[in-house]
């Protein structure tokens, strides 16, 4: 029989208020397989761990249990001792005596009792514990990043930057997504495009990093260090080998459609760049919308292309690779204002949404800078904002806060101000959010110098009055209703994660919050991970936040992904559920119940393989496995028997 | 088709016009509305007293008449008791104790009720359920010169749990309006409250808001309002000649309950119109139109 140590922590008075530790030891003295008890106030504490080594060594211990905290605080931490002492790691074991007996009772005579079945229990797994080694598993040092906005452009630099070599991938023709839209940024007004487009430059001529736009991730398979990608290469019609982006095919292009870029405000061709400082600066062409493919006639840019790039018969292209690490970076769209009935459901031309005043602010936008309001182009000279426009509104629409809305609202009003010197912005607000790096001084100088009216109210109505846009609100300060006849309306939609991501998550086997956003592994200590290993989250795929956020966690999510390639092999835990080869009937219950996909039934043997990476120890298929064919390493079926027999006797 | 109907108080006196006009409309269109043989008070206001289950004790017992007449659907012509029935059908839905509650109150009533056995249904729903096809088949005059403003009121459409559509952006009645071939205008005060019961105490809330939203159906261009509510009916009415007595620049507008309407365009018997019930009498537009 194996020599077993039993360790009891006092955990201060933590466990040793309620557990009588003195009677525990005694128990535990008289326990078959128990050769040496020992307590000792602080078990975790250097002196604690010490002693731990050298009682192993002295009294030859096969295996030992330490009975204190829960598993997830020192499972580690005891596992790291024991293994300085040539101990397997897998042979430590925790029996919680604090979070499942001390902290929970208040009567020593039940909590003493109590404290001595769960430490027996757990010397009865102890007894049968095989040593184990970690599964090694290879990286491939490549990462994937999905999104080419602010966030995978920083993800993608910063991990092309430590020397690995990156795949960027975005669906639409051009890199620089959201950002590329805005037209200054808070709180400092410098140009979003001045700061944004040498980035992209940088993304398109760095030799780490493969760019692909017009594409999207199809299939995945795979896992952490060894992930397989299939890419679509979604038609363009032009052969952007042969494509100087000389620009004459969208010159001659007799179509013109809404531009997305400028929200609609603008028109494009159906052979298009997005915005003229795209990266690649290649040409597309609309399939809906090119004459061509509706007629049958035009090809005018065909004719005109003097390096006979365009190629009608062109179709889906799709390249596999193998990538270690992926980072999602997907970005967000914008609530649609048609949702808003009380604020006319998107059929008044003058009341928009906040990314199409950031057109009509840019310079490069449809207006060329200057603040003409969508109806007839005239300047508004009362202009009204209204926040929280489908956020903070569980009953309606969504329960969060948007977070960017504050700022870019305080920002817009403030832009206005310094275009139209004699008008008037009011906002409507619920809070004031302006936390963050001077972020509350911005706000300040809004009401102060740029002479914003704050109304801190909702507005119930908005409708169209003659050529005058009317905003019925109410301003709780003063306990007034206000009514304000104003030019344009300007509501900061709700941010929402951008249309796909459902299928994209999906797709990639990470989870998205009730509101659609991806889910980081921890809220506060693992906030760029996905819980799929390997996969690590950017920007406002994950929730709304603002560009310097951003890009911390961009930079965070490259530095996490770096982490993983600096490691030479990666390292499995070995607690997985292997398959007794001579008990396996190859029934396959086991595949039906597995979530990771880590069992395959071979046909040829008909029994289950086991791919010992993708296995995550849940134990379903140990619990669905008819013949006891699954047994979990370290949970056997005879372990777990034991220890329930351990606690009733 | 058959669907069972309930009155309410307000039918059989001052909104007696609703009634007939609206029977007459669904008798054209073949539907039957049986008046259930025996009703009770839809519990108005007082149903919907957050405290008091007792309050809720006349609707079911209407309802109870309901389900026992055999039919699905138990159609309420006045809005407020639309709202009350199927508010009180959620209410008891919501919380098994309401329920057993009020049925230990229920012992003169044979028949038990659980709330998923009877819907109520309002006269616009009705309507499209039956088609649009038909409502456009049923219609004989032309309406094409009559600009139509739809007003809702609030009973239809809030809260939103028991609403027919959205309670900003409606459109039910427009498309009502645009199958029976008139023209719909639109102005942004059809959802806004009529001043309701402020009538009673505080007639000068009434006026104020009658102002404002007739004001705005005539700027956008309307001929005719039409609803469906006979309080918002009384408010809106009425009030417009106490506003001309106080503002004689003030242009008054008929209003007509949209079964009228309907009626005047499928040419139904006149005598289902008491014009006298009308303050501002719409015959001169009706004339002009060609309807009369």
């Amino acid at each position: 029989m194996k020599r077993i140590g039993v360790f009891v922590c006092h955990c201060g008075i933590n466990i040793a208020a309620t557990v009588d530790i003195e009677a525990v030891v005694k128990d535990l003295k008289d326990y078959p397989g128990v050769v040496f008890v020992q307590d000792y106030k602080y078990m975790c504490s250097d002196p604690g761990q010490n002693m731990i080594k050298e009682k192993i060594k002295s009294e030859r211990l096969d295996g030992i249990v330490v009975a204190a905290c829960s598993p997830t605080l020192h499972e580690k931490t005891f596992r790291m001792t024991v293994k300085t002492v040539d101990m397997n790691p897998y042979n430590c074991e925790i029996a919680n005596i604090r979070e499942q007996c001390s902290w929970v009772h208040k009567d020593k005579n039940e909590a003493t009792p109590k404290a001595k079945l769960i430490i027996r229990s757990v010397v009865e797994k102890a007894l049968l514990d095989e040593e184990l080694e970690p599964v090694k598993v290879p990286v491939v040092r490549k990462a994937l990043v999905l999104g080419g906005g602010i966030a995978g452009i920083q993800a993608a630099l910063s991990i092309a930057n430590s020397g690995h070599e990156v795949i960027l991938v975005e669906r639409q023709s051009s890199i620089g997504g959201r950002m590329a839209q805005l037209s200054e940024t808070f709180p400092t007004l410098d140009c979003s495009q001045c700061i944004l487009t040498p980035k992209m430059v940088d993304v398109a001529q760095h030799e780490k990093i493969r760019l692909m736009t017009y594409s999207e991730l199809e299939d995945i398979s795979g896992f952490v260090g060894n992930f397989k990608v299939k890419i679509r290469q979604k038609t363009r019609y032009i052969d952007w080998d042969k494509c100087t982006g000389c620009g004459l095919c969208i010159e001659k292009c007799p179509q013109k459609v809404p531009s997305e870029f400028d929200q609609e405000l603008g028109k494009r061709k159906a052979v298009y760049t997005p915005f003229p400082q795209a990266v690649p600066n290649k040409p597309v062409i609309d399939h809906e919308n090119c004459t061509y493919f509706k007629t049958g006639k035009c090809q005018l840019c065909k004719i005109v292309c003097p390096f006979d790039a365009v190629d009608f018969d062109e179709a889906d292209k799709f390249i596999e690779e193998e990538v270690g690490a992926i980072v999602v970076a997907t970005g967000y769209d914008v609530y649609p204002v048609l949702n808003m009935d009380e604020y006319g459901s998107g059929k008044l031309p003058d009341v928009i949404d906040g990314l199409t005043f950031e057109r009509i602010l840019s310079s490069s936008g449809p207006t060329g800078g200057e603040v003409r309001r969508p109806s007839d182009g005239k300047v508004p000279k009362e202009i009204v904002f209204i926040k929280c426009v489908g956020s903070r509104d569980p009953e309606n629409h969504f329960p969060y806060c948007s977070k960017i809305c504050c700022m870019y609202t305080t920002k817009h009003a403030m832009l206005y101000k310094h275009r139209v010197h004699d008008g008037q912005p009011y906002i409507f607000y619920m809070d004031v959010r302006s936390g963050g790096k001077g972020y509350e001084e911005f706000y300040q100088r809004a009401q102060e110098e740029d002479k914003v009216i704050f109304l801190r109210g909702k507005v119930s109505k908005v409708y169209q009055d003659d050529n005058k846009i009317v905003v019925c609100g109410i301003d709780t300060l003063s306990g007034t209703n206000v009514e304000i006849r104003a030019d344009m309306v300007v509501l900061a939609m709700a941010i929402r994660p951008s249309k796909g991501v459902e299928e994209l998550a999906q797709l990639l086997k990470i989870a998205i919050d009730q509101n659609g956003f991806l889910t980081e592994a921890h809220p506060k200590l693992r906030p760029v991970e996905s819980l799929s290993a390997g996969i690590y989250l950017a920007g406002c795929a994950q929730a709304p936040k603002d560009i310097p956020d951003t890009v911390a966690q961009a930079s965070a999510a490259a530095s996490m992904v770096s982490n993983l390639f600096a490691q030479e092999y990666l390292l499995h835990e070995p607690i997985i559920t292997g398959v007794d080869e001579d008990l396996c009937s190859g029934c396959g219950l086991c595949i039906t119940v597995c979530p990771y996909d880590a069992r395959i039934l071979n046909r040829e043997k008909s029994i289950v393989d086991v791919n010992e990476i993708l296995c995550e120890a849940c134990g379903a298929c140990a619990a669905a496995c008819p013949s006891g064919a699954a047994q979990q390493r370290n949970f056997t079926d005879k372990q777990l028997s034991n220890m329930v027999k351990a606690i009733l006797s | 088709m058959q669907v069972s109907y309930y009155p309410g108080c307000t039918l059989k006196t001052n909104a007696k016009n609703f009634e007939t006009s609206a029977l007459a409309v669904l008798e054209r269109l073949g539907v039957t509305a049986r008046e259930l043989e025996d009703w009770y008070c839809c519990g108005v206001c007082f149903s919907q007293a957050s405290d008091n289950l007792m309050q809720q004790i006349a609707p079911i017992r209407t309802l109870v008449k309901a389900k026992e007449s055999g039919n699905r659907q138990l159609l309420a012509l006045c809005t407020m008791c639309f709202n009350t029935l199927k508010r009180s059908i959620e209410f008891i839905k919501a919380d098994k104790d309401r329920l057993e509650t009020i049925q230990e109150f229920m012992d003169r009533e044979a028949t038990r009720f659980y709330g998923d056995e009877v819907d109520v249904v309002d006269i616009l729903s009705l309507i499209k359920q039956i088609g649009l096809d038909k409502l456009k088949d049923a219609i004989v005059k032309n309406g094409k010169d009559l600009k139509i403003a739809s007003y809702y009121g609030c009973m239809l459409l809030r809260p939103k749990e028991i609403a027919i559509d959205s309670p900003d952006d409606p459109s039910i009645m427009e498309e009502i309006i645009t199958a029976s071939g008139c023209e719909n205008v639109y102005f942004p005060f059809r959802t806004e409250c009529c001043g309701s019961y402020q009538i009673v105490n505080e007639p000068d809330i009434v006026k104020t808001r009658a102002k404002k939203i007739i004001g705005s159906a005539v700027k956008n261009g309307a001929d005719l309002m039409v609803m469906l509510c006979p309080l918002c009916y009384y408010n809106l009415d009425e009030m417009q000649l106490e506003i001309q007595k106080e503002d004689n620049t003030f242009q008054t507008i008929p209003v007509l309950y949209i079964t009228q309407l309907l009626a005047l365009l499928m040419e139904l018997d006149l005598d289902i119109h008491d014009f006298s019930l009308h303050s501002v009498d719409p015959r001169p537009v009706l004339k002009r139109k060609g309807l009369l």
